[in-house]
């Protein structure tokens, strides 16, 4: 009797299978994956599996509790979503590198110990990458390579951090991290804080995602910031650090998601926004606070994922991804407004919606905390998010100017991975028990309130009024926003201008020197060395050899062809070093 | 259904509409705010009734125009082709 499945497992291995099924059979094994996958996370019973041993060091390849069964089950959820609404595509490339990637994440959030984690945590990087690429085109490409780049560096931070920690502590398994902050403890929080996307380690994100294909960006808006809230949650639980850079984060991306004219890139933004409030939740460390962390990724993947899908949709049906160049859709696509605006009621946390009972566990617990500051920042940010998710972008995409597309309702499976995700998002908003049953900690918070109620309204409906009067301000411009890759874009090119310029007339002047001066110099030190070569050592050399070849003659005459004169010579061999090893040895 | 609340949100001629049942829903909001019981309160601001569309009000115009200001005068906005 086996107790224990891994899913991530069943979603590697059941992606082998894929590029052999055809037609209907395919579509079917693709939902039946994750859907294995979401039974054996509800039927997962806590405990230590897969012990090992592997070069001396003790290996769990799976420690299940309660924290990595809320992840594991969203993240099973998610894959069921993101598969359903990936169904139209023919080819089997990125069904593949999905079930991979999904199979990593699990695998991450189920780790027992660094190296499995590690392994994991690069499969991700990998198989998420393949997601860009699929994009096809200069643009998707290069932005493919630059995150690949940002994840292999941000893979031997951890890597680094983890050698350091095995060798400081004697055990790699994963746990919260004990004793003070070393070198070997900052390099693995570098690692995990360029996955949760933490300024300034965050451009990456904004980077890659809008140029994912249209169903791979659902899934990375799902598992790659929400495995590293897992694993920060897990090693470091409380760190202070975290609380502040989390705070900013939640401020950055609103700030920015202001700016940007890429409807996905906008989305993008406010994945760095609300993984922000995570980071600080993990950061605060308090029962509550990670209690808010969990179920706010929970209730995010989500959200998160519907509104990719909803802007998704439309790229998939107009071809274009820039604010400027939309407008009008509601007349022909108005299920994937009612749709995407769920998403958006609910990553702005309305009453009744999921973001509702779960981003305002977050700020409850930093009010507990007495942290007044991150409170208010952290709700000014849900102001922003409500502006720019709630607001601009469904106002610019689906009304505003008729930019008079030709347009339509996408594909069916795409609708209904999005009515899936709605339904979730609105049944976590209503029936938020399910859900905190599920978190690690026992739950004591009660978000239905009518102080919260009235608060929350108030908040969101006078952003509203913001942003009807000042309409005009926010209006998207045709422009892309500076982040911190400009140091490995633009940065990068000054880089090898320097190694152009400067370096190589250092080079060419070294070169010049070389040739007018140090070469004649060895022209005549060499034939100076042929002279002494010629009429020195090769006389030596000759003469040895002269009587190498005169020994050689005599030795010969010794071979006679005769047994006996051989096994006398043998015999006097042995004598002889008999006689040696007792002088010598004794 | 879907598509008749879509339209209400999108068709000029329903925007007097929208307006009033807009500023109708703001008063409402802040009147429920003076009535609901307030127990915990732990900071200053708990205890001021209409202060969250105070704050949200300023929030979202604070946001506006320091990330403009960010955006234009601080140089995060670029041509599109400045990578290239």
């Amino acid at each position: 009797m086996i107790d224990f499945v891994h899913p991530a497992l069943l979603f590697i291995l059941g992606a082998l299978p894929i590029p052999f099924l055809k037609g209907s059979i395919r579509k079917a094994y693709l939902m039946l994956i994750p859907a294995l996958a979401i039974l054996a996370v509800l039927t997962v019973q806590p405990g230590s599996y897969g012990a090992a041993e592997f070069i001396g060091q003790e290996i769990l390849i799976a420690k299940v509790d309660k924290l990595s069964i809320v992840f594991a089950t969203v993240f099973t959820i998610m894959a069921l979503i993101g598969m359903v609404y990936a169904l139209h595509l023919t080819g089997a490339g990125e069904h593949v590198a999905a079930f991979v990637y999904a199979g990593s994440a699990l695998g991450v959030v189920f780790a027992g110990d660094y190296l499995t984690l590690f392994l994991f945590w690069e499969a991700m990087a990998f198989a998420s990458a393949y997601l860009v690429f699929a994009q096809g085109g200069e643009q998707a490409i290069r932005a493919a390579f630059r995150y690949l780049m940002v994840h292999i560096t941000g893979g031997v931070a951890l890597l680094g951090g983890v050698i350091l920690h095995g060798l400081a502590t004697g055990s790699l398994l994963f746990g919260p991290i004990a004793g003070g902050m070393d070198v070997a403890a900052y390099l693995i929080l570098a690692g995990f804080m360029l996955n949760a996307a933490v300024p300034p380690l965050n451009a990456w994100l904004t980077d890659a995602y809008p140029e994912a294909t249209v169903t791979g960006a659902v899934f990375m808006s799902a598992f790659t910031t929400k495995t590293a809230v897992y694993v920060l949650a897990r090693a470091f639980p409380g760190t202070e650090l975290l609380v502040w850079l989390g705070t900013i984060m939640a401020l950055y991306g609103v700030i920015y998601a202001v700016l940007e004219n890429d409807c996905r890139r906008l989305l993008a933004y406010h994945i760095v926004s609300q993984v922000g409030y995570m980071v600080a939740g993990v950061g605060i460390g308090t029962e509550m606070a990670v209690n808010g962390a969990s179920s706010h990724a929970f209730a995010h993947i989500l959200y998160k994922a519907l509104l990719f899908m909803g802007a998704g949709a439309v790229i998939y049906v107009t071809g274009r991804r820039k604010l400027t160049e939309l407008g009008g859709l509601y007349r022909t696509m108005p299920l994937t407004v009612a749709l995407y605006m769920v998403g958006a009621f609910a990553i702005s946390a309305f009453p009744f919606f999921s973001g509702f009972v779960t981003k305002s566990m977050v700020v409850a617990a930093a009010g507990q905390d007495h942290r007044a500051l991150v409170v208010l920042a952290l709700t000014m940010a849900s102001s922003g998010t409500f502006l720019h998710t709630g607001l601009k972008l469904p106002y610019y995409m689906f009304f505003g100017t008729d930019q008079r597309l030709e347009a339509r309702e996408p594909p069916r499976n795409m609708l209904v991975a999005m009515g899936m995700a709605a339904v979730l998002c609105i049944a976590i908003g209503v029936f938020p028990q399910p859900l905190y049953a599920l978190l690690p900690h026992p739950v004591d918070f009660e978000p239905y309130t009518g102080v919260h109620i009235t608060e929350s309204l108030g908040i969101l409906m006078f952003t509203a009024l913001g942003f009807v009067l000042f309409l005009r301000a926010l209006d998207p411009e045709n422009t892309i926003s500076i982040d911190t890759d400009w140091f490995y874009r633009r940065a990068a090119r000054y880089f090898t201008w320097l190694a152009e310029k400067p370096l190589a007339r250092y080079e060419k002047a070294v070169s010049d020197i070389s040739e007018t001066a140090v070469l004649p110099f060895l022209h005549g030190t060499a034939r100076a060395g042929l002279r002494i070569d010629l009429n020195g050592v090769d006389a030596v050399v000759n003469g040895v050899a002269r009587s190498i070849l005169r020994g050689g003659g005599a030795l010969r005459q010794l071979q006679t062809g005769v047994v006996t004169h051989y096994a006398l010579a043998m015999i006097v061999g042995v004598i002889a070093a008999i006689a040696v090893f007792a002088v010598v040895w004794r | 259904m879907i598509r008749r609340v879509v339209d209400f949100f999108g068709e000029a001629r329903y925007a007097e509409q929208r307006r009033r049942l807009f500023y109708l829903a703001l008063v409402l909001i802040v009147i429920a705010d003076f009535l609901v019981p307030r127990e915990h309160a732990e900071y200053l601001w708990d205890r001021l009734p209409g202060w969250s569309a105070v704050y949200g009000f300023l929030s979202c115009v604070l946001l506006i125009f320091v990330s403009k200001f960010l955006g234009h005068q601080g140089g995060l906005m670029r041509r599109e082709d400045y990578y290239d």
